[in-house]
């Protein structure tokens, strides 16, 4: 099997997803064609040797309908014999996305490809795509359908968290955000996004409140309890999990992952053509892999999913130096460190969604890029990036500096 | 014809009369389907009819399918793929009338249900007599059954379908009115004018054809997932239908997937949708189960299926209510709602006042809801009589004695009123547990003396049940039976024991919530399951409601009388401990299996787990359950063995309506043929052997699932079936 290679990773910082966000003036095929035209930009790339760009978008109607991949590279002005495909694993696609990229380099079928995703969800509302899942009567029923904050909620009331436990745990994501910002440990990785007569828009991550006290996040509402009560999701869940008397409903805005616009790319290839390109390999991907859970508690695949990569790599969470897991929740994230014993200082060390934000189809090569500038930072090796994932996945990538 | 009439008009508008011959109401039976078919034919052939209106001949218009008839055809173990095409002809035929190319107008002078409103719904237009107490709707769901004649498809896309999801979901029934302002009827006039009027749409050049077969028809209000509304409607609609179905019930769930799947399709294929649900629901145990219990059963019953023969027919003009609590309180008010003269007597006037406020309160209610006049109210209550004087009792036909469960005052009450009732007065006794032949002996007359148990609160219950004594009369039990017919609620009639049936088989559910408690199970996992699998609430919710006190008492009471005979179960030692030890006697006392904040929801006391310490390894759900249906479906079989019960449908009925077992099961004993007897005995020997004999089943049980015998194979030569 060839290895496949990062040599670069770009992103834009991530706008507030609201109509006041600074990139809700941004099309989406303009915001993904500025991370691509960056990615060239920064490292002279002839685009006429990448063989595909694989993007996620877990929206794809509307403007980020019709194959984003493709009329990314078209509105980013690659050579035009440079293919797009586009791809839905709900909150992983991106780092599903950098997965397919590089399964095409591990398989010997490409040398050059692009992973990457967007998501402009102050335009393209999440749900927007409606689905089987969730509307039709049928299957949402014989699946005990139920949304991933119902999930979340019923991961603290299993585990037993509590309110005060899940905003601490937001309360570091957004100082660590603030301390990595302020020390600049993004500043490899983050492009700004500019408008059409060249103004920058935005050059920082837009949605982090530096500062936050449990205090602040204490005086949120829940969240999820009308949707859960008078909606009658808590109902389905229960039937489900009749072992809990009922559900707590712990996660507020503040707690769970912000709604954001942002876009990334990952540039991935073979170790000969990197030389014969003049791109140096920062990190090997050393394997992937995905797996189902349960769909209506939804949130619980990122441990199944580490321990499927981990065995299939040979490895342990000993041999892993850092570890990333989407923060869509905070029960998510407190699950995971509890069902593989990792200490909170081995993971989302510089923060995340809860402080940056979630933007569905680029999340999972984000946090792929994030990762990777900490293990250089730190001159650390390994790296496991997992997230959790809609209709009850997880997809997990193991890296590895060389 | 048998079941319609012709008559063409010199308009050339033929008028299609459906009357049953045989029938107090018009349903949709094999002989109306081949003769409307022949009707459709000849409204085709005969060029001099220019088109047709369809009434009825009766005061109601057509009440739907006839239930009697299918309960015999759902077939669990039938092939889905032939009843569809058996059961699709009805819906065929309607979408041979409305595809017939002449206009067909529903002159709807009365009460339009299932099958009836589904034929006005295929018809071009629909006239309706302005009279609120018609009924329109599609209660198919209430039964278990889906509206298979196109109702789930032509009503979404007449009305929509936001508007059109809850009345195929939920059965619900409208006023003409109220279907006018749907838009399900097109114009409402004044009774007896809905013929001339039908016809008049005729001769103004109704359109004979439906929008929906029009070229670009939509759905009003949009349909399917790729309406940008769609999402949230559905999404939520089917979440909140799990939360009142929990996965118990097909029928909801199969209706609106057809009304989903259906809407964004043509016409014929929606048609198609439907019938194929349809299909599996005739073949699903549950419709199967809820016809035969809700509808045929019950319906026999509200006829006094059980009534002895040679009794003359009985009325009551004059109740004596004796002791007014809650239960007399609540019988005087359902009995003065029947029209009968109450007398309410308590220890003092100002107690049977007190009793009468009940009445108050209800009725004051009504009025505040507009369902009632204040006059109305007004005279409801003149009908109530409070006293503490035992010589206005004169002249009553029925005394109702409901004071404390307690066997001197209740001896002591029976003598007062027996001295100045009439020597023909039946008197029942609303004992929910004291055995009757042995509180007759305080009887002078205990032939007349007979139990007769309503369930609290009493304006909401249907059921009564009727407790024969050793010495009650055929006379008594005919009496009794009247007077609940009177009320309109529902009679099963068994014979003496602890308990009686429905007491006694409640019971055994309560202790086996408290005896999981005992082992360790997860009370949280007890009352969800029961909560899932249909029950109204859970156990040790329910002992809270009735108060551990009292289930304390009567354990205790038993314990004493039954000596040697008394099966033991681990809940013994549960209600000991909650009043005894740890003074949590429940709801009433603030404090039981739950907390009860002043400002919130009630929740598990977290007290428990120290003293019922919750084991390592919890019962899978699906084990939960099984304890909870089994323990009271075999104590039920075992009611039958006794003769405490002395036909099935009563054990069913009373089951379903008395205590709330889950209606999908159709009955403590249908759940026992849902089973299969073979598999359920099985089962129970398991569980008798892991748990203890209160779940081994008695022998006649055992002889029937041997021989392959089922209560129903038994009973549908009795007389369960001839009286419906």
């Amino acid at each position: 099997m060839t290895d496949a290679y990062i040599f670069d990773h770009v992103r834009s910082p991530r706008g507030k997803g609201r109509p006041n966000g600074a990139l809700h003036e941004v099309t989406p095929v303009d915001l993904a064609a500025q991370v691509l035209t960056s990615l060239r930009e920064r490292n002279d790339l002839d685009t006429s040797k990448v063989d595909d760009v694989v993007f996620g978008c877990v929206s794809p109607v509307g403007e980020q309908g019709a194959n984003m991949g493709r009329s990314a590279v078209l509105n980013a002005d690659y050579d035009q014999s440079v293919p797009g495909t586009q791809l839905n694993r709900f909150c992983a696609s991106g780092l599903e996305a950098v997965n397919c990229a590089a399964a095409q380099v591990m398989a010997g079928q490409s040398d050059l490809t692009i992973g990457g995703g967007i998501e402009c969800m102050s335009r393209v509302p999440m749900g927007s795509d409606s689905g089987a899942m969730i509307g039709d009567p049928a299957f949402a029923y014989k699946m005990y359908f139920a949304p991933q904050g119902i999930g979340a909620d019923l991961i603290a009331s299993l585990e037993g968290f509590s309110r005060d436990d899940v905003d601490a745990y937001a309360v570091e994501s957004q100082s660590r955000a603030a301390n990595a910002w302020d020390n600049g440990y993004f500043a490899n990785s983050v492009v700004p996004i500019h408008d059409q007569l060249g103004n920058v828009l935005l050059d920082r991550d837009e949605h982090m409140r530096p500062g936050t006290t449990a205090e602040d996040l204490g005086g949120l509402n829940p969240a999820f309890v009308q949707m859960g009560q008078q909606g009658g999701f808590d109902a389905v869940a229960l039937q489900k999990y009749p072992q809990v008397e009922a559900i707590n409903h712990v996660h507020t805005g503040g707690n769970s992952s912000g709604i954001v616009d942002g876009s990334v790319a990952v540039l991935i290839g073979t170790k000969e053509i990197g030389e014969a390109m003049g791109l140096k390999p920062r990190a090997r991907i050393k394997g992937f892999s995905s797996i189902g859970t349960d769909p209506t508690i939804m949130l619980t695949g990122p441990a199944p999913s580490a321990e499927k990569v981990l065995k299939r790599c040979g490895m342990a969470v000993k041999d892993i130096d850092l570890f990333e897991l989407n923060e869509a929740f905070a029960s998510v994230v407190m699950l995971f460190m509890r069902r593989l014993g990792i200490d909170h200082d081995k993971i989302n060390v510089n923060g995340g969604a809860i402080a940056m934000g979630h933007p569905l189809g680029a999340t999972g090569a984000i946090i792929l890029g994030t990762v990777l500038d900490e293990l250089e930072r730190r001159d650390e090796e390994t790296a496991l990036i997992n997230l959790c994932i809609g209709g009850g996945m997880g997809t997990a990538t193991i890296i590895e500096r060389v | 014809m048998k079941t319609i009439e012709i008559n063409t008009d010199s308009n050339g508008i033929m008028l299609v009369t459906i009357d049953l011959k045989d029938r107090s109401m018009n349903v949709v039976s094999p002989e109306f389907i081949a003769e409307f078919d022949q009707v459709i034919d000849q409204l085709v052939s005969d060029e001099g009819i220019r088109g047709a209106v369809v009434t009825s001949g009766k005061s109601s218009f057509v009440a739907g399918a006839d239930l009697l008839q299918i309960v015999d055809e759902i077939d669990p173990t039938a092939d889905p793929k032939d009843a569809f095409a058996r059961w699709s002809v009805l819906q065929q035929l309607y979408r041979k009338l409305e595809t017939c190319g002449k206009p067909v107008v529903a002159a709807i002078n009365g009460t339009a249900l299932g099958g009836g409103l589904e034929l006005c719904l295929a018809c071009h237009h629909r006239v309706a007599a302005n009279n609120p107490k018609a009924k329109i709707g599609q209660p198919e769901v209430q039964v278990g059954l889906l509206p298979g004649a196109g109702g789930t498809q032509r009503l979404p896309r007449m009305i929509g379908l936001e508007a059109a999801l809850p009345l195929l979901v939920q059965g619900t029934h409208l006023s003409p009115e109220k279907a006018a302002k749907l838009g399900i009827v097109e114009q409402l006039v004044e009774p007896g004018r809905e013929v001339e009027v039908a016809k008049q749409w005729i001769l103004d050049g109704g359109e004979a054809e439906q929008p929906w077969d029009k070229k670009g028809f939509k759905v009003p209000g949009g349909a399917g997932l790729m309406h940008p509304k769609a999402i949230q409607t559905q999404m939520f609609g089917v979440a909140l239908l799990q939360k009142t179905t929990n996965h118990n019930y097909p029928a909801p769930i199969a209706i609106m997937s057809a009304v989903y799947e259906g809407s964004v399709l043509p016409i014929d294929k929606a048609l198609k949708i439907e019938s194929q649900y349809f299909a599996e629901i005739l073949t699903s145990v549950e419709a199967r189960n809820m016809v035969r219990t809700l509808f045929v059963n019950k319906g026999a019953a509200d006829k006094l299926a059980r009534r002895p023969q040679g009794v003359d027919k009985s009325k009551v003009t004059k109740l004596g209510v004796l002791g007014a609590g809650m239960m007399g309180a609540g019988i005087a008010f359902v009995s003065a709602r029947a029209g009968m003269h109450v007398v309410l007597l308590d220890r003092s006037k100002d107690d049977a006042e007190k009793g009468k406020d009940y009445s108050r309160k209800l009725l004051q209610k009504r009025i505040d809801r507009g369902r009632m006049s204040a006059d109305a109210a007004a005279d409801m209550l003149e009908l109530i009589q409070t006293t503490d004087d035992y010589a206005k009792l004169d002249g009553c036909e029925y005394i109702i004695e409901a004071v404390f469960e307690d066997r001197d005052i209740k001896a002591d009450v029976t003598a007062k009123a027996e001295a100045v009732i009439p020597e023909n007065a039946i008197f029942g006794s609303n004992t929910s547990t004291m055995p009757i032949t042995g509180l007759a002996e305080s009887s002078k007359r205990p032939e007349s003396f007979i139990g007769i148990h309503f369930f609290s609160p009493v304006d909401k219950m249907p059921l009564v049940e009727v407790i024969v004594g050793e010495k009650t009369s055929d006379e008594a039990i005919a009496r009794t039976l009247d007077y609940i017919q009177q009320l309109r609620k529902t009679p099963i009639v068994v014979n003496d024991s602890r308990g009686f049936y429905t007491s006694r088989v409640f019971g055994t559910c309560t202790r086996e919530g408290m005896s999981m408690l005992a082992e360790g199970v997860n009370p949280a996992l007890i009352e969800n399951v029961a909560k899932h699998s249909g029950l109204p609430v859970g156990p040790l919710a329910v002992l809270d409601e009735v108060s551990l006190d009292l289930a304390y008492k009567i354990g205790k009471q038993a314990r004493d009388d039954m000596g040697d005979a008394y099966v033991a179960t681990p809940a013994d030692s549960v209600t000991e401990k909650m009043v005894n030890e740890l003074d949590r006697r429940g709801k009433r006392f603030g404090a039981g299996f739950y907390d009860y904040p002043a400002d919130g929801e009630k929740r598990l006391w977290p007290g428990l787990s120290e003293h019922f310490p919750v084991a390592a390894e919890q019962p899978t759900p699906e084990e939960v359950k099984t304890r909870l249906f089994y323990v009271q479906a075999i104590d039920t079989a075992r009611c039958l063995e006794e003769g405490v019960l002395t036909h099935p449908a009563d054990g069913d009925i009373g089951s379903v309506f008395g205590w709330g077992f889950p209606p999908y099961t159709g009955g403590t004993l249908s759940f026992i043929e849902t089973v299969g007897l073979e598999a359920f005995v099985a089962e129970a020997d398991r569980l008798a052997k892991q748990y203890g004999p209160r779940f081994e089943v008695p022998e006649g049980l055992r002889a029937m699932a041997e021989n392959g015998e089922t209560f129903y194979g038994m009973a549908t030569q009795g007389d369960t079936r001839s009286a419906a």
